[in-house]
């Protein structure tokens, strides 16, 4: 059980909540540029939404195809948004 | 269920031991193809509600900025801890449920739907300070969409307390059969999805300027 609960899920956990942290002040710190924070924060988001895709949706160890459908997810909609948001 | 049982849909390739405590063997999809079928439509229409909220504020970029001055960007921070720490409970639950330990899977699974229901309260503590400073979705484009968006989310996160409330009740059963199994996957994979949506709800609602 204790193998199960210091897992690697549990350091992604951690990271997702640094990371968090880290985007939230990027977001609410006016004193950085608007686009680069929003850009970074933009991103941060979909890494963290890969990281929840790939160990706690467990699609890391899903055939390749579902796997590609989601990472491709990550990256198209991450895009558009930042595409969008600078045009 | 012992842990060296294979899950449904996985193939036990001889004496090969289990990589990880509660993990899967690689090439196994989370549930059941459909539920994957649901979860990908789902968050497509979420990703067009993203572009279409991106696309306006580029059209009223000091309305929407003005506005989100208004939130209290605590409440959107603290339900993205919640919702990422309820999604370690339900991953933690469904190794749980795989592993055998017939105790600290359903523990897992209680905590993350608490942590779902601190979320809704939350959720509607900030909507009614919203409301009482009147702030209501036809104030305007940003709040419209603030509501519209938030809404939508927190009704499939309602839906996900429904499914983690199976979980528990499936967690505490002594076997599993192996349409139950994949139900655990595909459930705990749909708790995923509205922890994911809101992560970039939050970005896009509370953080982007």
């Amino acid at each position: 059980m204790t193998a199960l609960l210091k897992s690697r899920v549990s350091l992604v956990w951690l990271g997702l909540i640094i990371a968090t942290l880290i985007s939230w002040r990027i977001g609410t710190d006016h004193g950085v540029h608007a686009h680069l924070a929003t850009t970074i924060v933009l991103l941060v988001a979909f890494v963290k939404v890969r990281f929840v895709g790939l160990y706690f949706m467990e699609l890391r160890d899903a055939p390749l195809p579902l796997r590609g459908i989601f990472e491709g997810y990550c990256l198209v909609v991450c895009t558009t948004l930042i595409v969008l948001y600078l045009a | 269920m012992s842990t060296a049982e294979a899950a449904p849909g996985e193939q036990r390739n001889g004496s090969a031991p289990r990589p990880r405590a509660g993990a899967r063997w690689p090439g196994h999809v989370p549930g059941e193809p459909g539920v994957w079928v649901f979860i990908l439509g789902d968050m497509t229409v979420f990703a067009l509600l993203f572009g279409v909220f991106v696309y306006y504020r580029g059209k009223q970029p000091l309305l929407f900025d003005h506005s989100q001055g208004d939130l209290h960007r605590y409440f959107g921070a603290i339900n993205t801890l919640l919702l990422l720490t309820s999604s370690l409970a339900v991953i933690t639950g469904v190794r749980a449920v795989r592993a055998g330990y017939r105790r600290l899977a359903p523990a897992a699974i209680a905590a993350a739907m608490a942590c779902g229901a601190v979320f809704l309260i939350n959720k509607g503590l900030e909507w009614s300070a919203l409301l009482s400073h009147g702030h209501k979705p036809a104030t305007n484009n940003f709040f419209m969409y603030f509501f519209v968006l938030t809404g939508i989310h927190a009704f499939h996160l309602i839906l996900g307390m429904g499914v983690l409330t199976t979980l528990f009740i499936l967690s505490r059963k002594p076997t599993l059969t192996p349409g139950q199994r994949a139900f655990v996957e595909g459930g705990a994979c749909f708790w995923h999805m509205v922890d994911l949506l809101w992560i970039v709800l939050f970005a896009l609602l509370y953080l982007m300027h």
